[in-house]
């Protein structure tokens, strides 16, 4: 189903991550990060629940999420415009979509890779007690859906600017906002100057809603079509957006 | 081989590139001259597809670039200006994902690799990381990832640009032995590069198309055969002593 050429393009951007330090301080830090908030000293921590489950693991992942999925797209396209190599890239026989489609996917798998780590985790839980395992599988799939929707956004962001850090900037701006959409302060501020059923639609966008629902064990249709509606229309734009943009 | 028919590139109130139209054909090494900023550049990459023209077309063996575009891109090997390369790739593997991205088949790819790594003396640099490469190195990656699937047309923009003597020597030498059954175009604003590599020689200035013609031509309008004083005279409109348009 995947054209040949998008593979290649996966390869070659899933092997760049490890060519500079990106790649390891990524994973780096957040397994470090994610092993320590999961187990943190406080209320509602693991070991005051007293539950061999995976609830505050998956509690702390849109936050760090928040920061390090941005850093992971940010150079995806910001960097192939200001070096040039764009140009390169297309003018091979290829489209902007398998392009773009081909770089998403790389980074996704990257990603991927960073949340195949934290097994320690859940190998931990199984030792502990008996979790439900369906929770802890749709807990995952959740994340890294989670992921693919930050990624579909942070790809658009560095199709925007040839500077990777106005992209990551952007990036994690709007990944914040459409995380939070749910939340009453932002809310409150957008029901200030937007009639109460745009209110409504926005509030229906809230990433975090989607990535919770699917947390406590239940797979809902909706869900699903929401990150696969969020990551198609992202990636989408960024497909318009470079067409648009790739040689100024 | 490549066609162009009134083609046009405005950005916003600059017109970059103004209603311009050639053609070459097999064996012919078309010299585009012209001013930095005359819209060498836009003109190239209206042909390789990369941008798309505001008016006019442009058409490679016969297919025209807006309608099939990956199709005439496959046809095409383009060195653009400066020569960008994925720095974090070694050469033997950027010109392998080069054969990738075009396409070939996997042995092709190795035979391909093999033979612009010969035919650019890149055997020296083959395991090493693009961006430890010198300059004249980098451009010989970027002209062989140009040659890697044995292009009809080769599009080359300022490939001698930044490169000493020797290094230009050995580019165009490598030109000449390219052409043949190849269609070659390429830019420059070194004028001696033209008389000694190039067939044809067309010369730019503000987008406009001034003098299609061959160098020897071009030079004999040169009562002192300076071909410097004929190009100042066509790209700038004014009297040169010696020149007679």
């Amino acid at each position: 189903m995947i054209a040949e050429v998008t593979k290649s393009i996966v390869r070659r951007e899933f092997k760049s991550y490890f060519a500079s330090p990106l790649g390891y301080v990524f994973l780096i830090i957040f397994l470090f990060a994610i092993g320590y908030v999961t187990f943190e000293p406080g209320s509602g921590s693991f070991f005051l629940m007293r539950q061999a489950d995976l609830s505050s693991f998956f509690r702390y992942v849109p936050y760090l999420f928040l920061f390090l999925v941005p850093a992971v797209s940010m150079r995806l396209l910001a960097e192939e415009r200001k070096s040039g190599t764009i140009e390169l890239l297309l003018t091979m026989p290829v489209t902007e979509a398998q392009v773009v489609f081909g770089k998403f996917l790389a980074a996704w798998l990257f990603v991927a890779v960073a949340l195949a780590g934290t097994f320690p985790l859940v190998l931990t839980v199984i030792y502990l007690g008996s979790p439900d395992l369906g929770v802890v599988i749709l807990g995952y799939l959740g994340a890294a859906l989670l992921a693919g929707a930050f990624l579909a956004i942070g790809i658009f962001f560095s199709a925007i600017s040839k500077n990777q850090v106005v992209s990551f900037i952007l990036g994690v701006v709007f990944c914040y906002v459409l995380l939070m959409a749910g939340s009453p302060p932002i809310l409150g501020f957008i029901s200030t100057f937007l009639p109460k059923f745009l209110v409504e639609i926005f509030e229906s966008l809230s990433i975090m809603n989607h990535f919770e629902s699917m947390g406590r064990g239940v797979i809902v249709i909706g869900d699903l079509f929401f990150f696969a509606l969020m990551i198609g229309g992202w990636l989408y734009g960024t497909i318009l957006l470079i067409t648009e943009k790739k040689s100024n | 081989m490549i066609e162009v028919n009134h083609l046009s590139k405005r950005f916003e109130s600059i017109m970059a590139v103004d209603d311009i139209s050639f053609a070459a054909g097999k064996g012919e090494i078309l010299g585009f001259l012209g001013p930095n900023g005359a819209g060498k550049s836009t003109t190239m990459k209206m042909i390789t597809g990369f941008i798309l023209p505001s008016d006019g077309e442009a058409l490679v063996c016969g297919k025209k670039v807006q309608e099939v575009p990956t199709v005439t891109k496959g046809l095409i090997g383009y060195m653009s200006e400066n020569a960008p390369l994925y720095d974090d790739m070694y050469v033997e593997d950027f010109l392998r994902y080069a054969g990738e991205l075009r396409q070939m088949a996997a042995d092709k790819i190795e035979a391909g690799v093999n033979r612009v790594i010969d035919l650019c003396a890149l055997t020296s640099v083959r395991y090493q990381k693009i961006e430890t490469l010198s300059k004249g190195f980098r451009r010989r990656v970027s002209m062989a990832q140009a040659l890697i699937h044995d292009p009809e047309v080769l599009i080359l923009d300022e490939p001698t640009d930044g490169l000493d003597p020797n290094q230009k020597h050995e580019v165009r030498t490598l030109i000449r032995q390219l052409s043949g059954n190849k269609c070659i175009v390429l830019s420059t604003h070194i004028l001696e590069e033209v008389e000694e590599v190039c067939t044809r020689a067309i010369i730019i200035a503000k987008g406009k198309l001034l003098y299609d013609g061959t160098p020897a031509d071009l030079k004999s309008k040169s009562k002192q055969h300076k071909l410097d004083d004929v190009f100042r005279a066509i790209t700038t409109g004014e009297s040169v002593q010696g020149v007679n348009l």
